[in-house]
Parts: C-alpha cells; structure tokens; sequence
C-alpha cells in the first residue's frame, strides 16, 4: 500500500496553506497583528489512508480541517482535491465537490439539530444534491442506519432520544451517506466514554473498508492516532513539525516536540512509566510566535541557530519528514 | 486502624427529580490512608463526582446523602453541623475540580481567592497571607508570582488556572485533596506538567489524594490503590499492580482491553479493538440483580436476579461478582 501511494495520485493535495485571522488588541491598535492559525503547511492526502493531524489546542489543526472543507477562506496557499484546484472555487463550481469532502463533528449533542428527527438528519443531504424518489430516499436512509448500527425503529425518533455514541453513529451516517471520498474527522471521539471510544472507532474503520474512504482525522489523542492511522503530521503553533507514517513516528520520532508530546502520554499499564520529558512552560501565542523555531523556547536541544532561522520540513529518511534544525536520533 | 484517613461506608446519595430517583452512589466503601494516592476510575454517571461531593456535603440539589457514613478522622462528617463542616472544607479536606476557570471567581485577583482562605482558616493578617501565598504560588511553579498574584484569571492560560487551583488546594496544608479530574481540560504537555507539580507538593506535605479521573494511564502511574466504579457502585478495588495486571471484574478487563495503548501495534493494517457492547445504564432504571449484566460477556443466569457478592481475590483486591463466589 505504501509502496503504491508514490505512484497513485494524491486525492487531496495542500501547498503552503495559510490562515491569519484578524485580531483587535484593544481599541486603538493601529495595526492589529493577525492570529497565525496555520502558518504555510503541506501534505498530501492518498486514496484510501488516514491521515491525522495530531497537536494541542491552538496548533492550528481544525482550523486546517476547516479550510480543507472550505468552510473558511484560506489567507494564502492551494488546496487540490481529485487534481482540482478548489482554492478559489464559487458556491456553484464547489458543488460537486463538496458531496465528496463530508465532516464528523467533535461534539455529538451539539451537531445534530435537537428538532430534526434522525431520518431528516441522515436524509438532509440527499435532498440537496440527488433527486430521488422518497421511497429511494427511505432505503438509503434506511441503509446507512444499519450500516451505522442504529435500528431501523429509530426512523422518526429526535436526537434527545439517543446515547453520545448513538449520536455520533447519527453524525457518522449523515456524513457518508452522500459517498464522500474524504471524511473529515474533527475530535470525533473526545466527547465520548471509553467504553463507547472503541466502538466508534471500529466503526470507522469498517466503513473506510467499506466504502473505500480516506479520512483527515483531526485530534490530540495519540494513542487514537496510532491505532488507526496511515500517516501523521505533528502540528506545533501553525506549523508541522514531523510528518511520517504510523510506524516511522511511533518507532523513531525525530523531533522534540513529538518526543515530548509521546513521553506525555500515560499509558494504562502498571511499571511501564517512561522517562517523561516536561516541557518548559507554556504553548506561546500565535498572534505573536517565537523568532525562528517556534518550538525553541520550550526546547531542551535549544542552540543559537534555532532563534534566527526557521527549520524547513526536511526529509530525514524515506517518506519520514522533520523540521529541526538538530534532529536528535536516538 | 489508626493510618486510615476517610473511610466511606456504604454510602448513598440520590437525586430526587421529576423523572424519578437517581441512584448516583449506590451504597459506596471504601477507604483512603494517610498520605496514599487512591485512585477512583469511571465513566460518565459511574458516581465518582458526587461521591466526592458527598465527602464535603456540596451535593447540588435536589441530591442528597441519604444513608451510610463518611469517617474522616474516625468522626461522621455526615453528622456534624454547618459550621463545623464549613471548618474542614478548604481547610482539612480541599478539592480541585476540572475545568479551573469555572471554579475562580473571574471577579477576583488571584490574591483575593487565595488569601481568602487563609484569613478564614488561621486568623492572620492580611500581609502575612498574602506572602504564604506568593509562596505557594512559587511552589506550583509560576514564574513571578509577586505580579501574577495581582492577575485575574482570565489573564492565565488554562494550565497556570489549574496551577493556581492547585496552590489554593494546598494553602492549608490540608490532609486530603479530591481532584476531579484535574487535567481533563487540559493539553497532554501541560497535563504532565500539572501532575508532576501535584504529586511532588502532595508528597511533601504528607496530603493523601483521592484522584478521579475517567483516564486508567494517569491512575496506572501514580496511584497506589484504586476503585473502579460503574453506576454508582464500586465493582472493583485494589492495589494498582493487581488492578491492572490481574482485572478480575468484566467491567474493569473490558475497559482495559477497550483502550488503545501505545506501542502496541505491529505492522501493516488495521487490528479491531474490543468493543464492549451496549451503553452505559440510565441512573433512574438500574437494571436488576448486577448492574453490569446487560453488557456482561461472562453473564451467568443469576446475575440478573441478585446483587452480586464482595469476593476477594487476592488480599485488597475485591470484586462485586458473581464469577468469583
């Protein structure tokens, strides 16, 4: 699989996206410097892959979602969905477009409008973009709610009448029913108890089998991350940071931050402590972020280099890509 | 006898509403020693927040305690008068809760919410508190806590809030801190941050913890012992090793195995994780006999009818299952 991604083309494909997005520091700021969301970031997206992005709160990570979706204006750069560039696109050029680029929200009961009944919820976007019949209409409703695992009896019941997982299965259905080939996943899981975790999560991964889907998952759970992804980018202040596969990552993770953010994670077993690396204060400010390296004053390999020149994202071994200025190997 | 801190038995505490009883804690036991990190694991509606909010007679109404006892120094916080009780709160026994910015006045500097506890609590002057708080502020680690004492919350990110709500916990030097979850709201970076300043300042001053959390990664490295509840009832206790290393509850060997755990992937392509089946019970309906029989996978035919019975399995380690009678 990996082998074929060089050759397949890319389904989705961001160069150099950028996001400001305006700030008022007071009343008579003359000029207001922008808050820095995503700061000049690519990737590639391959048919059939997840890929995540994975950071903490502020990294810029669903803002990306977001634009990705053009569910907001990119400030800079190009988005090709399909060999498309669909950065400037129209409400009617987008169109077909957007029947294929679906999203799960992060919240289960705040996504789903309380007075909509579920077959309106899931049926919604067939009425925009197809023109079925309503009995056509029932059964693919009918359809993706067994595929999803909600019971054909839930047809006309509200979402108040269902469990956080059950709505995320709701959320999950309205989203693919229109046979996307990209699903965005923005924090699906984070609301949701660890019993009802896995069950979504096996959930996804049969439909992307399935249904052949490729998924942006959007989150800061890394042992979500690692379970279920193809490839990851680490994200730090609007930047990627590190960018590989599942297995390059996790076995060998090249920069700090990502070593830093892996020792973070407490893992559910007993004596397995490993030596964890505390960082130095705390994630700076993206309307005004550090000189150079964003990560330098957090760092413990800090030199002088790294607050003057900002470390390109450079490729330290096959499809494993780091932007340190001293990558330190183990 | 004599080292046990609290000791909670059997207790029950209810909300009555329009839509029925909620039995939030189903008739609770358990027990913290002096200076022991006790971990309490559970997910939504299991019962471990109001358990903690009955140990400070804080449950909201309409829920109220209405049977069994809390033992804290060998006396019945349940039986003691308002002014008495108000005397351990903040001072014996203090609690941090999750989301720090709804638990600071936003009115307030910080010196104000710090030193109010103190002026209550110890009868000092006003300059006094307010140094012993500049210095607690220093042992949460906040860089100059002389000029951030002077700060209203909302000019702290959300780690130095929890750093604050920490300092203020320990302040008096209380014997037993309940943290509901923490660093829940929190960044894993700044997580480990937070913890790592909680367990040392808890340490030294020799404050027992009891640590609620839905996370079994932060319980499995810190805590000594650990109570694992389902539906207002603890289903599970033990010494961390034996909690995690021999999980004798359907409950708990089916939250353990549910969970995704890092660096235990091999190779290409996707591994299914176990599911446990159903949902978590409504509060207002329990299902009969044990609770946990509607998602059971080991469901024998009397676990429907009878509660199950306390069975040790190893010395500390019990379990509320049939399986093991």
């Amino acid at each position: 699989m990996r082998g074929l991604m060089s050759v397949t083309e890319p389904l989705l494909k961001v160069e150099n996206l950028k996001k400001y997005f305006p700030s008022r520091k007071g009343l008579f700021a003359r000029t207001p410097s922008p808050v820095r969301a995503v700061d000049g970031i690519d990737f590639e997206i391959y048919p059939g892959e997840t890929f995540s992005l994975v950071g903490e709160s502020g990294c810029g990570k669903s803002t990306t979602g977001r634009l990705i979706l053009r569910l907001i204006e990119p400030t800079e750069g190009q988005i090709w969905f399909q060999g498309n560039d669909i950065t400037a696109l129209g409400r009617k050029a987008m169109r077909p477009f957007r029947k294929s680029m679906q999203i799960i929200f992060q919240d289960p009961y705040s996504s789903l409008d309380p007075r909509m009944t579920i077959k309106d919820i899931i049926g919604e976007g067939l009425k925009r973009y197809d023109n079925l019949k309503p009995q056509q209409r029932r059964d693919m409703i009918l359809e993706m709610m067994s595929k999803v695992g909600l019971r054909s009896e839930h047809y006309n019941h509200y979402p108040h009448e269902f469990s956080g997982g059950q709505r995320q299965r709701i959320g999950i259905a309205r989203a693919i029913i229109l046979n996307p080939k990209l699903v965005v996943a923005d924090e699906p899981l984070s609301a949701l108890d660890v019993s009802i975790q896995a069950q979504v999560i096996n959930l996804m991964q049969k439909l992307k089998h399935e249904l052949h889907l490729s998924y942006l998952l959007i989150t800061h759970d890394l042992s979500v991350v690692e379970h279920i992804s193809n490839r990851i980018a680490v994200m730090y202040l609007g930047k990627i940071v590190e960018l590989a596969s599942r297995d390059q990552l996790f076995s060998q993770p090249s920069h700090p931050y990502t070593k830093a953010l892996f020792s973070a994670i407490p893992i559910p077993k007993v004596g397995q402590r490993k030596q964890r690396i505390i960082l130095k204060g705390d994630v700076p400010s993206p309307i005004n972020p550090p000189s150079g390296c964003r990560f330098h004053p957090r760092c413990h390999y800090t030199q002088k280099i790294c607050a003057e020149l900002p470390p390109a994202l450079k490729e330290i071994e096959m499809g494993h890509w780091a932007a340190c200025h001293f990558p330190p190997h183990e | 006898m004599n080292d046990i801190l609290l000791n909670l038995i059997n207790l029950e505490t209810v909300f009555q509403t329009r839509n029925g009883v909620a039995k939030a804690v189903n008739g609770v036991s358990f027990h913290i020693r002096k200076g022991e990190i006790v971990g309490v694991v559970g997910e939504s509606g299991s019962g471990k927040s109001v358990t903690a909010l009955s140990i400070l007679r804080l449950v909201p109404a309409p829920g109220r305690v209405i049977s069994g006892k809390i033992l804290f120094h060998e006396e019945d916080l349940l039986q003691l008068p308002m002014a008495k009780m108000r005397q351990i709160r903040g001072d014996r026994i203090s609690m941090i809760f999750q989301e720090p910015m709804t638990s600071l006045n936003p009115a307030l500097i910080i010196e104000d919410q710090l030193i109010e506890a103190l002026v209550t609590h110890r009868k000092i002057s006003r300059s006094e508190a307010r140094n012993r708080a500049i210095e607690m502020l220093r042992l949460v680690e906040i860089s100059t806590p002389e000029k951030r004492i002077k700060d209203y919350p909302h000019h702290l990110s959300g780690g130095m809030r929890q750093r604050v709500m920490i300092a203020e916990a320990l302040l008096l030097n209380p014997d037993l801190l309940l943290a509901d979850e923490p660093t829940t709201a929190l960044d894993v970076t700044i997580q480990a941050q937070i913890l790592d300043v909680m367990y040392k300042l808890t340490q030294e001053m020799g404050t027992a913890v009891m640590l609620i959390t839905h996370n079994l990664g932060l319980v499995a490295e810190s805590a000594k012992r650990v109570e694992v509840m389902y539906a207002g009832k603890v289903v599970e206790e033990g010494p961390v090793a034996d909690i995690f290393g021999n999980p004798s509850h359907p409950y708990t060997k089916g939250l353990l195995k549910s969970i995704p755990v890092p660096g235990q992937i091999n190779g290409e392509g996707d591994q299914k994780l176990y599911e446990m089946k159903g949902i978590i019970p409504s509060l207002f309906k329990l299902p009969t006999g044990c609770t946990f029989h509607p998602r059971c996978p080991e469901m024998k035919s009397i676990c429907n009818q009878e509660h199950p019975p306390l069975c040790t399995v190893s010395p500390g380690h019990q379990v509320l299952c049939w399986h093991h009678s």
